[in-house]
């Protein structure tokens, strides 16, 4: 019985000893950049090393406003998200809630071709997509240009789809001989039933809409327009730029998404773990 | 259930209607706009114009090597890693498990843009604290930029930081299901443990892994922002230029859309082999 228990010793402490040393590495480059968004630019580049936070956060935020409207920016990106979230929310249910409970003509067909995207380079779709909205529907710098186009996703839809699927008839059944008509049951009985699922895809979309690059990059260009990620991708790669500043912004980036994922880890692991899910 | 037409179409059209604007019309647009020629105005049918350009350009082949070089060395690199990952965090004898899955996990909610100015300050020449800790063990500085190796060991080295973790939730998932009278039973028959998580773990984990690997690829294929901002637009010279870069530099800085569809059907051409070789792999055993 000893040996058996200092077996289990041996093993957990080899465990901890292979899993610390990753987790560290792991953790080195957001550790740096909260080390750096606190040091100023000349403090940075200097030959010493330094591992541990200064205080000039404040002066980096005020570097980095100096070299483009981050707080602008940072406006636009919640207010994109937010709205975002809440239209794809809404679309990816209804027709999730469409698939799980109706039997209509073309159901087949409709998700073979949402599961057929789920492989498909979105740059296929990107240069058609860039043209109607700049050109055709001149929309760029807007933010319909950025909140409507992605509102597509197909992962959403089979999630939510799932979620639906997997609950009892009868709930429904109920409803309808009362009379109550579908888009109620809908809103009043099924959506809070979802309720955790939803939090999961709210989680998920806030996320992608929030870290998202290259579509709002090349739609919204011009500089009372950009998104943060993108206000801060310009400057990346500038000479006269306070580094000290980038740091800032990226920390303002990451910083309340770190907070919420802590907060909200069980619903960000499963709608991400939901992607395995068949 | 009964068909019920047009309630279900009532709950479905904006989804589909954004779908087929932004989604099933641009993949039959793409298409048709790889045959024309699209620097001129109006744009002219030339349905070789494009096609026959791709093949005979050092620019995408140079692009096409570097992206499947980086999808070869990476994405296994990745994925084993966020198997060894998964694995761990799953042991019943791991303490503070809150800890470690906040350090594995906590890149997924990293933007690119944040984590790409942090990997290019830290792996800067003269300046980068990886340098300066390379230096301070008695190893030599490396030039991460200005030389192909390093750099495209950069651009691995942070898509691996950033996705490992994202993989794992998903293999770690995927572990959870496996039932545990499995194990009991082959403890009962004294097999090893690691005989076991060879021959029972990762023949269960195969479709998830599989899954990973076939969205770790696809998404591989489409690096842009890494080698757009930590590489500076595919350097040094075009060293770490990956098709996703050509794309963007062929479409939205020379506005050559005709070029930049060709070049979008390439990679969807190669998505959708990487596909079928995925459902060949998980197909049901007769």
């Amino acid at each position: 019985m000893t040996s058996r228990s200092q077996r289990r010793l041996g093993r957990s402490i080899l465990l901890h000893l292979v899993l610390t040393p990753l987790a560290l590495v792991w953790l080195f480059p957001l550790w740096m950049m909260v080390v750096f968004s606190t040091m100023p630019d000349n403090g940075i580049f200097s030959p010493g090393i330094e591992l541990l936070p200064h205080d000039g956060f404040l002066d980096n935020v005020n570097n980095l406003q100096r070299d483009t409207n981050f707080v602008g920016a940072i406006g636009i990106s919640v207010s994109v998200a937010v709205t975002y979230t809440f239209l794809s929310v809404l679309l990816t249910s209804m027709a999730g809630w469409a698939l799980a409970r109706y039997e209509f003509l073309g159901k087949g067909i409709v998700v073979a071709i949402i599961l057929g995207t789920i492989t498909l380079p979105y740059a296929v779709v990107l240069i058609p997509q860039f043209i109607m909205v700049a050109r055709d529907f001149q929309l760029a710098n807007t933010w319909i240009a950025l909140i409507v186009p992605p509102l597509f996703n197909s992962l959403g839809v089979l999630f939510m789809r799932q979620a639906f699927s997997m609950m009892p008839a009868e709930l429904f059944d109920a409803a309808r001989v009362e009379g109550v008509k579908e888009w109620r049951i809908f809103l009043f009985v099924a959506l809070p039933l979802a309720r955790p699922m939803l939090a999961a895809l709210a989680i998920i979309l806030f996320l992608a809409s929030w870290n998202n690059y290259l579509w709002p990059l090349l739609i919204n260009s011009q500089p009372g327009a950009m998104t943060a990620p993108v206000a801060l991708g310009t400057l990346i790669g500038l000479t006269k730029v306070s580094w000290g500043g980038i740091m800032a912004g990226a920390v303002m980036l990451t910083v309340p998404m770190l907070i919420v994922f802590v907060l909200l880890q069980r619903h960000f692991i499963a709608g991400i773990a939901a992607g395995a899910v068949k | 259930m009964r068909y019920r037409n047009a309630t279900a179409y009532r709950f479905l059209t904006p989804y589909l209607l954004i779908f087929a604007i932004f989604w099933i019309w641009p993949i039959i647009s793409s298409f048709l706009i790889s045959f024309q020629a699209t620097r001129t105005v109006p744009w002219r049918f030339a349905p070789t114009f494009n096609w026959g350009r791709l093949i005979g350009d050092p620019a995408f082949f140079n692009a096409l090597k570097n992206t499947l070089l980086i999808l070869v060395i990476q994405v296994p690199v990745m994925i084993s890693l966020a198997i060894v990952m998964a694995v761990l965090l799953n042991s019943p004898l791991l303490k503070a498990r809150g800890l470690y899955r906040f350090a594995f996990f906590a890149p997924v909610v990293v933007g690119e843009v944040a984590y790409s100015a942090v990997f290019r300050l830290m792996f800067s020449l003269d300046f980068g604290i990886i340098n300066k800790l390379l230096n301070s063990v008695g190893l030599p500085k490396i030039d991460w930029f200005s030389n192909v190796t390093p750099a495209m060991a950069l651009i691995m080295i942070a898509v691996t930081w950033r996705w490992a973790g994202y993989n794992a939730i998903i293999i770690l998932a995927g572990l959870q299901s496996i039932p545990e009278d499995v194990y009991e039973a082959a403890t009962l028959d004294r097999v090893s443990k690691v005989r076991q998580f060879f021959h029972i773990t990762l023949p269960l984990l195969k479709p998830v892994i599989v899954f990973c690997a076939v969205l770790s690829i696809i998404g591989t294929m489409q690096l842009f922002t890494e080698p757009f901002l930590i590489t500076e637009r595919g350097g040094p010279g075009g060293g770490t230029e990956t098709l996703g870069l050509l794309l963007y530099r062929q479409g939205f800085r020379s506005l050559n859309f005709g070029y930049a569809s060709a070049i979008a059907y390439t990679m969807a051409g190669l998505a959708i082999a990487i596909t079928l070789v995925q459902l060949w792999l998980t197909r049901e055993p007769k």
